[in-house]
């Protein structure tokens, strides 16, 4: 836990670096993080950071609760997700999850509105970028608190 | 300890996985320690906090926090479906810069307009925001005085703000930021059916054969109804879905028939598809006869900018917007048959195929349609007319009213219907569609509330674009906003909004959740609990008012906005605020706070504490003594029972994933204006308007005309700007969701490539956006999920380091004094270096 608290620590400098934020904020109630306070004079014009990196290194990240639809650890670009074709489905579906080694879409994805039971993912299901979503390789802006399961609740 | 190959092979790719994640993992899976108890989770429903859709969702709690949501597979809505918001609603209340005490602008221990935030408590807080109303009230009056409000706000807040606002200050000040964002429908609705809110619901969808989309990208901004659409649209091969934009998004992928117009032309295409219908000779004659008559709109009626505006100026009707003469079907025929299809095709760049395959799907009798419109239509300077030029060809065909055949105005925020249109937040309304001008209302109005006679004033307030000129003139000194990020959120902001804020004469209170950019600009900020911190109600997009629970304790000091509000009204009393007249006729009023007179007043306080669930904490309501929830829903839903508006009992609504409105005898009406599934249609009628008083609607003729400012040879693109699917809004809850912002970390540019590259611009190029009134710096995308035509840029605005709203033109909608962020013109140059 102590390196993750680091490794924030060091994340947090590289983002007051990145934003040129050079001004102290020592002490003070509320900090600036321009993307979400704005900077410290709002209507001033600040450079901004380049487009980030989409995450691509194919390594599946864990859920922060079951129901939490998992990110899209490899690139997107170019897929076809229309009403004619849904390359997702090519690697996805489950009829080629052997040959493709990717996850099979959940069982979740097979129930219509009523929660029927599909021979294949409901045309509900059918865009996947609704829930499913790539990573960019940036810090987050400001630590999020919320607590897993997991750590609540179990008395060792 | 020995492994197997296998073992090994877990152990690895876990400590991978745990090595990625930055944490470390037991040296083996532990059993259930402490038994099954510990694995229990408490799940309580709730609907989402983003969009208007209303989603249901299933809020799991654990020693007092929220730990996981999913869709709730019993809310008709979405039975088991969130977008990718609604499933991480668990961390947005996490953020670790959560506001938890009250900050006041401070220089050597004392307020200061230029002084540094300074963490007060709440009684310093509200001492020194009632010194400056009280101060304000003194010098100017009530006018001088006012608040923004919400669509965001739960009912009850919506309502006891209205309260406070007209009954207790006696200002209609009082606007929420639904103004920005579906006011053009609202007045549409009045305008056409003499009622607000649509006819139709979301069961609509299961019983429709196309789909139109008018400038609503619901793929990304509404995408639970888009999978209801998708599901029908992919099931149901005959099935077709024509989407209208001004550049391609992802709604375009489901298309059938996808159309890129030129901004503000849809107006046009509306005219057109009339005029195709009627030459046809496919009007529904019965339909037309019995339920609808004709008006002519007053035409060149401006763009609501300052008066001053040469555009203003210029306009012939500017002053009156509104108006409309009576006509009859041959006039407004003869109208519409100036739009021709070559005429309309080279107006708006549409192949004329295209135009014809549309208008088709109106005029089609054995086709049931759905039209959905949202931002495209409602912020446009020419809004109200666009929404009822659809109503025109839903009513020309008969195509309303019934399963599958629904004009549906959808909505952006979770309670713009149930707060800022039903409760009445806007500067011209009351509760269920009365208005501040009418004297009956008024006297109706202040009956409910226990009010003496003469109280609300009759002049409607300042709207939303107005508050912000009225701020920056000097003329309204005292500001409260709750719920909202004005100053991301307005248009032509540098000039028109900052300038108010820190205008040395005036006082700018927010209440907010998180530090954003407008409460960076108050003088006083105001910590709010927010969701379900508290209990709450929203109203839905399709007339369904939805109940939560309080399920956790807001941080810190941090309360609702519900309680801010009352409890800053204990800081008055009548004698302070209202006229010696009214209490010299009224005595029995003298020396009551205005806590008193408006929440203390038999109904509000009606309720026992003991009637709240035991097993939810209700939190103001132990702060006051009462169950304020019940009493602020149940004197609110007198307004509305016998007059087509009909709320059910409080307690019910714990029980069920939300009712449509409204509930007769227990039950929701899902279609209104037809008999047999709408209570309030008299037998034999079949189909009755009865909002308006001849039970008809009206088909409007008005044109086709331009909008403010189009791009010159200066000024060369076209600005839209708008959303994206994983940030809500200004982005202050969904940016503090890590997941959400690396799912898009910060506002782009979206152009054509071949814009780039004229300007010498490669992909993530950084770019100043300029326009007449202000620039801003973003980065190029010519290859994101908007794929731009030529000439039209789009840029979201969420990113509060990236205010593209320093360049947007206040123009409006005259009549909605809804504001059109989706056209003015722009330029665009690298920033060098």
């Amino acid at each position: 836990m102590r390196s993750l608290t680091l490794l924030g620590a060091v994340l947090a400098a590289g983002l007051v670096l990145a934003f040129g934020a050079a001004f102290s904020q020592e002490g003070a109630p509320v900090k600036i993080v321009p993307r979400l306070t704005g900077t410290a004079d709002p209507m001033a014009l600040e450079r901004v950071p380049a487009l980030g990196r989409a995450v691509v290194d194919d390594v599946r990240r864990m859920r922060n609760y079951p129901e939490q639809p998992p990110v899209i650890p490899h690139s997107i670009d170019g897929y076809q997700l229309t009403l004619n074709t849904n390359r997702c489905m090519d690697c996805h579906k489950r009829e080629f999850t052997e040959g493709s080694g990717a996850p099979m879409i959940s069982v979740t994805h097979f129930q219509d509105r009523d929660g029927q039971v599909l021979s294949d993912v409901t045309p509900r299901r059918y865009f996947c970028t609704a829930c499913h979503v790539q990573q960019t390789d940036v810090p987050p802006l400001v630590q999020n608190r919320f607590q897993d399961a997991k750590d609540i609740g179990r008395k060792p | 300890m020995t492994l197997s190959r296998r073992e090994m092979l877990k152990a690895q790719a876990a400590s991978v996985a745990a090595l990625a994640a930055n944490m470390s993992v037991p040296a083996e899976a532990q059993p259930v320690s402490g038994g099954v108890d510990t694995l229990q989770i408490k799940w309580s429903k709730a609907p989402c906090r983003f969009c208007g859709t209303g989603c249901g969702v299933m809020v799991g709690v654990k020693e007092g926090r929220v730990i996981a949501t999913h869709g709730d597979m019993k809310a008709d809505v979405n039975r088991g479906l969130n977008c990718i918001k609604g499933y991480f609603l668990s961390k947005i209340m996490y953020g670790s810069d959560r506001l938890t005490q009250p900050l006041l602008r401070k220089k050597n221990g004392v307020y200061a307009k230029d002084g540094e935030f300074t963490p007060v408590s709440w009684a310093e807080a509200f001492d020194t925001m009632a010194a400056k109303a009280k101060e304000t009230l003194k010098a100017k009056g009530p006018t001088a005085l006012g608040m923004f409000g919400s669509g965001q706000w739960t009912i009850f807040e919506g309502y006891a703000a209205t309260k406070l606002m007209r009954a207790g200050f006696r200002s209609n000040n009082l606007d929420p930021n639904a103004r920005h964002c579906m006011a053009s429908a609202a007045y549409a609705f009045m305008r056409t059916f003499g009622m607000d809110e649509p006819m139709g619901c979301y069961d609509d969808f299961e019983h429709a054969d196309a789909f139109v989309l008018w400038g609503s990208n619901m793929a990304e901004m509404h995408p639970i109804l888009w999978t209801r659409v998708t599901d029908r649209r992919l099931g149901q091969p005959h099935v077709k879905v024509a989407v209208l934009s001004t550049f391609t998004h992802r709604s375009s992928d489901l298309a059938d028939i996808p159309i890129v117009f030129k901004p503000g032309t849809d107006l046009a295409i509306l005219n057109y598809i009339a005029n195709h219908i009627i030459s046809t000779g496919r009007v529904n004659k019965d339909f037309v006869e019995k339920h609808t008559t004709f008006v002519k709109g007053a035409t060149d009626i401006g763009y609501g900018l300052r008066p001053d505006d040469p555009r203003e100026v210029k306009a012939r009707k500017a002053a009156d917007p509104a108006a409309t003469t009576p006509s009859d079907f041959e006039a407004y025929a003869a109208f519409v048959k100036d739009y021709t299809l070559e005429k309309v095709s080279a107006l708006t760049g549409v192949e004329p195929g295209f135009l014809q395959q549309l208008a088709e799907l109106y005029a089609d009798p054995k086709r049931k349609v759905v039209s959905f419109w949202t931002m495209g239509f409602n912020q446009h300077v020419r809004g109200v007319w666009a929404n009822q030029l659809v109503y025109n060809l839903h009513l020309l065909t008969g195509k309303i009213s019934e399963p599958g055949n629904s004009p549906f105005s959808l909505t952006g925020q979770p309670s713009a219907c149930g707060t800022a249109r039903e409760v009445g937040t806007f500067a011209h309304r009351l509760p269920a569609d009365m208005t501040v001008t009418n004297p009956e209302h008024r006297k109706h109005t202040e009956e409910i509330w226990r009010v003496p006679n003469g109280i609300i004033p009759e002049k409607p307030g300042y709207h939303a674009v107005e508050q912000d000129r009225m701020l920056k003139d000097g003329k309204l000194n005292f500001y409260w906003i709750q719920v909202n990020n004005n100053l991301q959120a307005a248009p032509n902001s540098s000039n028109e909004t900052y300038p108010g804020y820190r205008n040395p004469e005036n006082f700018v209170v927010v209440s907010d959740a998180y530090p954003t950019v407008t409460a960076m600009a108050a003088d006083l900020i105001l910590p709010a609990a927010m969701w379900v911190e508290k209990e709450g109600a929203y109203g839905n997009a399709e007339r369904r008012t939805h109940v939560w629970h309080q399920l956790v304790n807001a941080p810190g000091e941090a309360r609702s906005d519900l309680w801010q509000l009352m409890e800053f009204s204990k800081r008055f009393t009548t004698d302070e605020v209202w006229p010696a007249e009214i209490l010299d006729a009224n005595p029995n009023y003298r020396g009551k706070t205005l806590f008193d007179v408006l929440y203390r007043n038999g109904n509000v306080d009606k309720f026992a504490l003991s009637e709240i669930s035991p097993d939810y904490e209700n939190q103001e309501s132990k702060d006051f003594g009462f169950y304020v929830h019940k009493g602020l829903f149940e004197e609110y839903a007198t307004f509305g029972r016998g007059h087509g508006h009909d709320l059910g009992p409080y307690e019910l609504y714990h029980e069920v994933r939300g009712l449509r409105w409204p509930v007769v005898d227990g039950k929701e009406t899902l279609w209104r204006y037809r008999e047999g599934l709408d209570p309030y249609v008299q037998p034999g009628k079949g189909v009755e308007f009865y909002g308006n008083k001849d039970g008809k609607a009206r088909i409007i003729a008005v044109p086709y005309e331009p909008p403010a400012e189009s791009p010159d040879a200066e000024y060369d693109l076209w600005l839209v700007t708008g959303r994206v699917l994983e940030h809500w809004h200004s982005g202050s809850m969904t940016m503090r969701v890590p997941e959400l912002y690396k799912a898009f970390p910060g506002a782009r540019c979206f152009m054509h490539p071949e814009d780039a590259r004229k300007r010498g611009l490669n992909q993530g190029a950084e770019i100043t956006v300029i326009s007449r009134r202000g620039e801003m710096r973003t980065r190029v995308e010519t290859r994101g999920r908007n794929r731009m035509p030529p000439g039209v840029v789009f840029v979201p605005w969420f990113d509060a380091s990236q205010l593209i709203n320093k360049t947007t033109l206040d123009a409006t909608d005259p009549i909605s004094k809804q504001t059109d962020f989706k056209k003015c013109a722009v330029k665009i140059v690298p920033v060098s270096g």
